[in-house]
């Protein structure tokens, strides 16, 4: 156990190494010379050079990314060609934000993805079943920023319930939990659907296991037989996809944050693309990889404990 | 190169006899689920559409009319309205209909293609696999929408490089089924059969373990349909795909946002036109996987 932890420690380490390896090279391949872009259409040839030379870009790349490296490992991310600050110090500003909704929007997906996955399993093939499992792959199917779209037109504008967007208060607060229901729930209905099925057919499986017979033949009372025996086994899988989840809600709540104008580290992305910001875009990437690879980790970790049988070795 | 006939035959007798049972049990199969067939009918739709959209329709997409504008759905001569230029509403969505399924089609052949081939070099040949598989671990730590958003940061925004970012995105899923396929192929009597008989690396990867991992290959292909269209809307959405006079789905939603109060139908149109196709390209590969591979677990990836 110890062992697969140490192991796995090492490759999150090279695998970050490698990110950012991708990210830094990416920036660099880009069309459009960083220094113009700074010194603007007036810039001449020579503040164009000494730009170059500020910046350090008249180095070898090698050199540059060392110096990248190193700069990461002090918690200095670049400054922003934009706005001449610390992109560190932006990103951390609107990390907040980004972080609650992708939150708000995990538990979304549990309250209604764990209850509908259950349902569907115990009456499985009825016209419930039926219904939740469409209702699921709808949940996949529909783009969520148009979801967020109709929620806001028939939630904000029409029925006045919750406001258009924006976030400010954080979301205890009665102010922030109307600000952040809206996108929560857009966010979190395709990670719903997921939890959803991956829930029923869990559930399924363990429903047919010989222990779960075995409490019915013994006199188990059918209710503990699908709350002690069944749940909790099938929650294993479960929490791990919803462990992964949260990851990949953080990649979407770049979309999500667009849609109800939030602000937010991928909104402040969005902004940087099309900016061609490189130092404030590479932040972002690299910031959000990190926080998924690293919940990944988490992720396998709790897995192998909770359970037993895993074995990574 | 000389091969035994009898042995050849033999091999190839097994192979059939695999291919005719799938195809059987396909039919069968997908005429007994009513959601797979839902799904046939709307893609099959959605082709009438994109290939007929200059004859089903007299107005180009693009040609604005100002003096009609925001028409609501049913108004004469517009039977789904127009947009904020006065843009006919149904051209657009046919002319997206066109547009989507290209790009759908382009970045995931494209994108099928290349997976196909490394994970085939991965799972065949034990030295690549290494350094095959740590870079499409690497590419799995970008989350969602994030690898293809870093490309398109790079080469700039058009619809061209959103085809590039959502190929090379699905470049790494699809190298890990085929390797994980090829795996298990490689290991079959008639692999070694073929080994025996002295046949060489090419000729057994492209003659007799491609053929057998199509089947995983082609459900990849459906169910990353759903995810292209879906995503090259977003990025669209986002205003770094399609340029906003394109009719480009996700960016009719993104133009129609801001009008959404007077002429709500500019965006639920599109809106419901991508879940459609996206919900059908799902159903399909939902059954084609029932079909060719229920083994398959294609969720975790």
């Amino acid at each position: 156990m110890f062992a697969m932890i140490i192991r796995r420690m090492v490759q999150l380490v090279f695998l970050l190494i490698g990110i950012t390896f991708i990210v830094f090279m990416a920036m660099h391949i880009a069309p459009g010379d960083p220094a113009s872009i700074i010194g603007g259409p007036t810039a001449t040839k020579t503040d164009i050079i000494q730009i170059r030379e500020r910046l350090g870009l008249d180095r070898p790349i090698i050199i540059q990314y060392l110096d990248y490296l190193n700069g990461l490992l002090h918690g200095d991310l670049g400054i922003s060609f934009q706005t001449n600050r610390s992109v560190a110090e932006e990103i951390w500003i609107r990390l907040p934000n980004t972080v609650n909704l992708a939150v708000a929007s995990v538990i979304v997906s549990i309250l209604i993805g764990i209850p509908l996955g259950i349902i569907s399993a115990l009456k499985r093939n009825s016209w419930l079943d039926v219904f939740s499992t469409t209702v699921s792959l709808g949940g996949i199917s529909v783009p969520h920023f148009w979801l967020g779209a109709i929620f806001i037109l028939i939630f904000a504008v029409h029925l006045k319930w919750l406001p258009v967007g924006g976030l400010h208060a954080p979301f205890w607060t009665p102010q922030g939990f109307k600000e952040i229901i809206l996108p929560a729930i857009t966010l979190g209905t395709g990670s719903a659907a997921m939890t959803a099925r991956m829930t029923r057919s869990a559930m399924l499986e363990i429903i047919r296991a010989d222990f779960v017979r075995t409490a019915r033949a013994k006199g188990v009372k059918e209710r503990a037989v699908i709350w002690v025996h069944c749940l909790r086994n099938a929650m294993i899988p479960v929490v791990t996809v919803i462990g992964l989840n949260f990851g990949g809600l953080l990649g979407g709540t770049i979309i999500t944050e667009q849609v109800f104008a939030i602000n937010g580290v991928g909104r402040l992305m969005i902004e940087s693309i099309s900016a061609r910001d490189f130092p404030m875009v590479q932040g972002g990437v690299l910031l959000i990889a990190t926080i998924f690879v690293v919940i990944n980790l988490l992720v396998d970790i709790v897995y192998a404990l909770i359970d037993p049988r895993i074995n990574y070795d | 190169m000389s091969l035994d006939a009898a042995g050849q035959e033999i091999v190839k007798e097994m192979e059939n006899q695999l291919n005719r049972n799938y195809f059987l049990k396909g039919i069968k199969v997908l005429f007994k689920q009513p959601l797979a067939l839902v799904g046939f009918a709307i893609i099959l739709i959605q082709i009438i559409l994109a290939v007929g959209a200059n004859w089903l329709t007299a107005y180009d997409p693009t040609a604005q009319d100002l003096s009609h504008v925001n028409l609501p759905i049913g108004s004469e001569h517009h039977w789904l309205g127009t947009d904020n230029y006065g843009r006919d509403m149904w051209s657009r969505l046919i002319y997206g209909a066109r547009i989507s399924l290209i790009i759908g089609f382009t970045s995931v052949s494209l994108g099928t293609i290349a997976g196909t081939i490394l994970g085939l070099l991965a799972g065949y040949f034990r030295v690549l696999d290494g350094i095959i598989m740590r870079i499409s671990d690497l590419m799995f730590a970008f989350p969602g929408i994030l690898l293809a958003l870093l490309i398109v940061a790079i080469l700039g925004s058009s619809l061209v490089n959103v085809v590039i970012a959502i190929s090379i995105w699905s470049v790494p899923s699809c190298a890990r089924i085929v390797r994980g396929n090829v795996l298990t192929v490689k290991k079959q009597e008639y692999i070694t059969a073929m080994r025996s008989l002295g046949a060489g690396h090419l000729r057994i990867i492209f003659k007799h373990i491609l053929p057998n991992s199509l089947a995983p290959i082609i459900v990849f292909g459906a169910m990353h349909m759903a995810t292209a269209i879906l995503s090259t809307s977003s990025l669209s959405y986002l205003g770094l795909g399609a340029d906003p006079a394109t009719p480009e789905w996700g960016a009719m939603i993104s133009n129609g946002q801001q009008y959404m109060w007077q002429a709500p139908h500019l965006v639920i149109i599109p809106g419901i036109a991508i879940a459609l196709v996206v919900f059908a390209f799902n159903v399909v590969g939902d059954a084609l996987r029932d079909v060719l591979d229920p083994n398959m677990n294609i969720d975790q990836l």
